[in-house]
C-alpha cells in the first residue's frame, strides 16, 4: 500500500457529522439519512491530516484509516 | 495498577470561591489520584466515578455499558424506563429507532443553512438589548431567547404561540419556581407539543417536526422527541452563551483576540465547550463484568462519568485549566459526549454559538460585567447543566 486509504462503515455511523465538520473535503453527510459519505477514499496529501483527525474524533468508530507501512514501497 | 484506590463518598456540592469555571476541587483531586475512583451513589449503592479523559471516552464507546434508565443502580428503589421518544436513556435498537429519522435533519450542511436566520434572531436580541440598557441581564436578553427562538423554528411553532411557549419552557427548564408552577408549566408544554404534533400531521409546514410526521413514529413518540429536542437544545446552549460570555469577560486578552479575529470564532467555540463543559456528568450501567483502568466494574454497577474533569485532563490537554482560544488540541473534547449518544444537535449548537458570540463581541466593543465578578450568581452543582443564574452586563452607550 502506498497511500492513505479510508474506509467508512455506514452501519456503525450515527450521523453526528464530526467528519464532515473536521474534513469537509473528504467526508460529507447524505442529505437524506445524515450518514457518512466518503468523497475521497485516498485523500490527497493536503487533506490527510484532517482525515486522520476526523477518524480520531468519530464518536462511533465508523472511519478506519489504512496508512502505508513506513519504508514500504 | 500500583496506585492505591481513591474513594469519593459524595459528589461535591460547590466550586471553589473565585473559580466558577473550574470543576470542583474534590473532582480534580480525584483525577489527581487516578482516572477512576470508588464512589457511593447518593442512594447508597456502590459505584465508580470516572474522571480521566481516556477512560470516560472508552466507557462511552463501549456497548457493555448501558444508558437504559431502568438499569440505573443508585439506590434501593425502582427506576422506571424512559418514556417513548426519550432516546437518550435507551440502548440499541430502541435508541436507533428514534435517532435515525432525526439524523438527516441535523447535518452540518443543513444546520449551516440556518445561519442567516440565527443571525437575524441574534440581531433582534441585540437591538432589544441596546434599546433596554445598559445594564441588562444577558441571560434573559440574549442567552435564553436565541436558543428558544431557534428551537421554535425547528419545531415549527407558529409565531402567535411563541410568547407563551417561551414562557412555559423557561419556567420548567430554567426558572426557579415552586413545584406546582413547575409541574403546571411542564404539563402545559406537553399538552402544547401534543397539539403541535397533531397540527403538523394535519397541515405539514416547512420544519423538522412536520417532516418527522412522515415516518412511522406515533404522535406520542413525536411528542417525546420534541420534548427531548427542547430539553437538550435549550438549557445547554443558553448556559454556554451566558457562562461563555462570563468566561470571556474574565479573560480580557482572550476576548480581545476573539474580537480582533473573526476567523478565530469556530476554534473559540470549541475551546469554550471544552473549558466550560456545562453538561457535567452522565451515568452508565455495566451489563457484564468489565475490566477498565485496572479495575473490575461488576455487572449491574452504575458509573458516574465526569465530563468536566475529562475535558481538563492534563494527560490529554496542554495546560488544561487555561482558556486558550488558539488551542490546537480542543477538538476531541467530550462536551457533546462520545459514542452512539453523542449530541444529535451539536452542529446546530455550534452554529448558534458561532453566530451569537461573534455578533455579541462585534456589537458591544466595551461589553463588561455590571457587577463585581464575585457577585455573579452561579447555579449549584446539583443542577444538571452548569451556568450562571443571571449575568448583568453594561457597555458604553452610543458606541455602536
Amino acid at each position: 500500500m502506498t497511500t492513505t486509504r479510508l474506509h467508512v462503515d455506514r452501519e456503525r455511523c450515527i450521523g453526528a457529522g464530526m467528519c464532515a465538520l473536521t474534513a469537509p473535503e473528504v467526508f460529507d453527510q447524505d442529505p437524506d439519512d445524515g450518514l457518512v459519505l466518503l468523497l475521497h477514499a485516498e485523500p490527497p496529501s493536503a487533506h490527510r491530516a484532517a482525515a486522520r483527525m476526523a477518524a480520531g474524533v468519530c464518536p462511533s468508530g465508523a472511519i478506519t484509516l489504512h496508512e502505508p507501512e513506513p519504508g514500504g514501497s | 495498577m500500583s496506585e492505591s484506590l481513591h474513594t469519593v463518598t459524595t459528589l461535591p456540592t460547590a466550586r471553589r470561591t473565585g473559580c466558577p469555571f473550574d470543576p470542583p476541587a474534590e473532582l480534580l483531586d480525584a483525577r489527581g489520584h487516578g482516572p477512576i475512583s470508588r464512589y457511593t451513589h447518593p442512594g447508597g449503592r456502590p459505584g465508580w466515578l470516572i474522571t480521566g479523559y481516556d477512560l470516560v471516552r472508552s466507557v462511552l464507546a463501549d456497548p457493555r455499558f448501558s444508558s437504559r434508565k431502568e438499569l440505573l443502580n443508585v439506590g434501593d428503589f425502582e427506576v422506571p424506563p424512559a418514556p417513548p421518544g426519550e432516546f437518550l436513556l435507551m440502548d440499541e435498537p430502541q435508541h436507533g429507532r428514534y435517532r435515525k429519522p432525526l439524523v438527516g435533519k441535523f447535518t452540518v450542511r443543513r444546520m449551516r443553512l440556518l445561519t442567516e436566520r440565527i443571525e437575524q434572531i441574534t440581531a433582534d436580541c441585540l437591538d432589544a438589548m441596546e434599546m433596554a440598557g445598559p445594564p441588562v441581564d444577558l441571560v434573559t436578553a440574549f442567552a435564553k431567547p436565541i436558543p428558544t427562538m431557534v428551537i421554535c423554528e425547528i419545531l415549527g411553532v407558529p409565531y402567535e404561540d411563541r410568547g407563551s411557549f417561551q414562557q412555559q419552557i423557561d419556567t420548567f427548564m430554567g426558572g426557579e419556581v415552586s413545584d406546582e408552577e413547575l409541574i403546571a408549566a411542564y404539563t402545559a408544554t406537553q399538552e402544547y407539543l401534543a397539539r403541535l404534533v397533531a397540527a403538523k400531521r394535519a397541515n405539514p409546514t416547512d420544519d423538522v417536526l412536520s417532516e418527522l410526521t412522515d415516518s412511522d413514529l406515533t404522535d406520542e413518540e413525536l411528542k417525546g422527541i420534541s420534548l427531548i429536542l427542547l430539553a437538550a437544545g435549550f438549557d445547554t446552549t443558553a448556559n454556554m452563551l451566558s457562562l461563555g460570555t462570563f468566561a470571556l469577560l474574565r479573560n480580557p486578552e482572550q476576548l480581545a483576540a476573539l474580537r480582533a479575529d473573526p476567523a478565530l470564532t469556530d476554534r473559540a467555540v470549541e475551546e469554550l465547550l471544552r473549558y466550560l463543559s456545562v453538561a457535567k456528568t452522565f451515568m452508565r450501567t455495566a451489563l457484564e463484568d468489565v475490566e477498565i483502568g485496572g479495575r473490575t466494574i461488576e455487572a449491574g454497577t452504575t458509573v458516574v462519568l465526569s465530563y468536566n474533569t475529562a475535558n481538563r485532563d492534563p494527560e490529554r490537554f496542554t495546560d488544561p485549566h487555561v482558556l486558550d482560544l488558539h488551542r490546537q488540541d480542543a477538538a476531541g473534547h467530550l462536551a457533546f459526549s462520545h459514542g452512539i449518544h453523542q449530541c444529535l444537535g451539536q452542529q446546530l449548537a455550534r452554529v448558534e454559538m458561532r453566530v451569537a458570540f461573534r455578533a455579541l463581541v462585534d456589537r458591544f466593543p466595551t461589553l463588561r460585567l455590571a457587577v463585581p465578578a464575585e457577585e455573579v450568581v452561579l447555579r449549584p452543582e446539583s443542577a444538571d447543566i452548569y451556568g450562571v443564574k443571571s449575568l448583568p452586563v453594561a457597555w458604553d452607550k452610543g458606541e455602536s
